[in-house]
């Protein structure tokens, strides 16, 4: 990689941090809200954590919603009847979206391209119907209920994230760089090096020896463990688990978000995930009939802007 | 004791009956052209509302002729415009593209048909049950599982014997061949495509006369489709049929003892089968991949 490309590199990183610092202060001049902004920041990281699989490995999941769900059921229970402590119910939010990634994927690795999407698209229903029909844990069809997030507590201080948007966006901030952390350390490893040459081509992988079903179901499992993650931080977003965030559908939009950014990019999941939340935001707000507009834009994406919004950009600038 | 047991399996026989139908569908599309049809329950509801609609003028019995083909028709159209420019590419961006028309179809039916549940009245005939003691054999639940096994047969008597269905059937097998055996592959796919949507339309009718419509119930059938797909095996369409049957038999039990897993136990069936035998229970091991 030449210097020059470095260096365009880190400013654009430098900019991208510096829009995400500073978006409780541009945003609601803009005629947005701080807490859109939360929501963008956990939906793109959702998003960005099932592009660690889609767009890396080559592996088309499309089930990865019920992870997402159970990471947010994970955080309500357990803020509901095990500890009133913020951090334990985002490490129990992405245990249980992890650790049932990892099991249902011994199951699921050894298919792949559409018959892996199916099988993934029927394992996360289960989840669902779990939600669904167990109302006496889960509160069934009207969500979990009765907790909240609770202040940060560090022994000589503690800081207030509900009832402050600002202070719970840096927490938020916080958390997701934190995953993006590991995540871009676990893509440059020799590890993630392997997934993109697993994605470029499965069989010389195999041929070299790269045991590839063991290394999908470890990405398998990364992916699950950072959508867990992510939606135990929504769970603490609205103070509320819903059943429709472990629905298919919801995987549809997560996978539509890697798309419509850009699936080739790291980032792109990212501005995906902010162009979908405020565009049905809007919609829901002036149009009841946004279904047929999200339905609309899934298929015009697909058919005009297959390689996303950075996919363009960068053939532009390429050429 | 016995009597319930009967009843459920008996039920069980007619839901699957009916996934069948559907799973058929999906999957004669699915083997062919790689594309995981979302919008098969979203056909399956336009099919049911066309029949709705036109029943007051040509009764249930044309409807039932009628409403299939021109749900069809519409299926032709979509694949045509919309499904054709994907082959070729990334199974994901077909996924999306019918992902996005079941969330118009949904829409779009509720926008024309409103919200509200439709009911569609069957003929007097189909409507009573055969005998007091099995009451639950309506004559529409034989009627509709007769239609279902008509159309089935008829389904495997075109793959099997017509030059059509033997081109289908090699284009699943090795698609690149046939084409350059001189088949126009396109016409082969669309063909394919547009008697898959039909299957959905029948479906459709036969789950207005039973279930009544609402726009969002594509959704909740699509997914034991799905999964008599992957039980039965993908790239087996006797595996499909008998993946089917068996789903809605075990969820017709398992309701006898415990209503609420009744949906669930296909789900256990399928992560059964698919530890015991990752292929399904009639896959072929080339289809696996």
């Amino acid at each position: 990689m030449s210097n020059q490309d470095t260096t365009r590199k880190l400013i654009a990183l430098a900019c991208i941090w510096a829009v995400l610092l500073l978006v409780p202060y541009w945003m609601p001049p803009l005629g947005g809200y701080t807490a859109l902004g939360t929501r963008v920041l956990v939906l793109g990281l959702a998003a960005m954590s099932v592009n660690f699989l889609l767009g890396f490995t080559g592996v088309l999941s499309f089930g990865h919603a019920a992870y997402f769900g159970l990471g947010a059921y994970g955080a309500g229970l357990s803020l509901k009847f095990l500890a009133p402590s913020t951090s334990l119910s985002l490490l129990m939010g992405m245990l249980l979206g992890g650790l049932a990634g990892a099991l249902l994927g011994t199951l699921i690795v050894r298919r792949r391209g559409v018959y892996f999407a199916m099988v993934t698209i029927a394992f996360g229903q289960v989840f669902y119907y779990i939600a669904f029909q167990w109302s006496s844990l889960t509160g069934g069809d009207d969500g979990l209920r009765g907790f909240s997030r609770q202040p940060l507590d560090f022994g000589l201080f503690s800081i207030d994230i509900l009832s402050s948007t600002n202070n719970f966006y840096y927490f938020v901030l916080v958390c997701f760089a934190i995953v993006v952390a590991v995540m871009g350390f676990i893509l440059r490893s020799p590890f993630g090096r392997t997934m993109l040459a697993i994605r470029e081509n499965e069989r010389r992988a195999r041929f070299l020896g790269i045991p590839v079903e063991r290394h999908i179901w470890i990405a398998f499992t990364l992916s699950c463990f950072f959508m867990g993650f992510a939606g135990a931080l929504y769970a603490l977003v609205n103070n509320f688990a819903d059943p429709k965030g472990l629905h298919f559908s919801q995987s549809g939009d997560f996978v539509m978000m890697a798309v419509m950014g850009g699936m080739r990019s790291f980032w792109g999941p990212l501005l995906g995930a902010a162009i979908f939340v405020i565009l049905q935001d809007y919609l829901s707000s002036v149009t009841v009939n946004w279904m047929s507009f999200v339905g609309i834009l899934f298929v015009a994406v697909v058919l005009f802007f297959p390689r996303g919004l950075l996919g363009v950009i960068r053939s532009k600038s390429e050429a | 004791m016995l009597q319930l047991l009967l009843f459920n399996v008996t039920n069980g026989l007619i839901i699957g009956a009916f996934y069948v139908l559907m799973a058929l569908g999906l999957s004669l599309i699915l083997n062919l052209s790689n594309v995981i049809n979302f919008a098969h329950g979203g056909f399956l509801v336009v099919g049911g509302y066309i029949a709705y609609t036109i029943t007051p003028y040509v009764g249930f019995w044309g409807a039932l002729l009628i409403a299939p083909p021109l749900t069809a028709v519409i299926g032709l159209a979509i694949e045509r415009v919309l499904i054709r420019p994907l082959y070729g590419r990334d199974p994901l961006y077909s996924l999306l593209l019918t992902f996005g028309l079941a969330f118009i179809f949904e829409d779009g039916t509720r926008f024309i048909w409103g919200a509200q549940g439709k009911p569609v009245t069957v003929p007097a005939i189909l409507a009573q049950p055969l005998s007091n003691e099995f009451f639950f054999i309506t004559g529409y639940r034989l009627f509709m599982v007769a239609t279902v096994a008509v159309a089935v047969t008829l389904l495997f008597v075109l793959l099997r014997y017509t030059r059509l269905g033997i081109r289908i059937r090699a284009g699943t097998l090795d698609l690149e061949t046939v084409s350059a055996l001189g088949i126009n592959v396109g016409m082969l796919r669309s063909l394919n495509f547009a008697a898959g949507i039909y299957l959905a339309g029948l479906s459709g009718v036969l789950a207005a006369g039973q279930l009544g419509l609402e726009p969002t119930m594509g959704a909740g059938l699509l997914m034991p489709s799905f999964i008599a797909i992957i039980v039965g095996g993908i790239g087996s369409l006797t595996g499909t049929l008998l993946g089917g049957l068996l789903i809605g038999v075990a969820s017709g039990v398992t309701a006898v003892f415990l209503p609420a897993a009744s949906e669930a136990i296909m789900y256990v069936l399928m992560a059964v089968v698919l530890l015991i035998r990752p292929r399904g229970l009639l896959g072929e091991e080339g289809m696996m991949t």
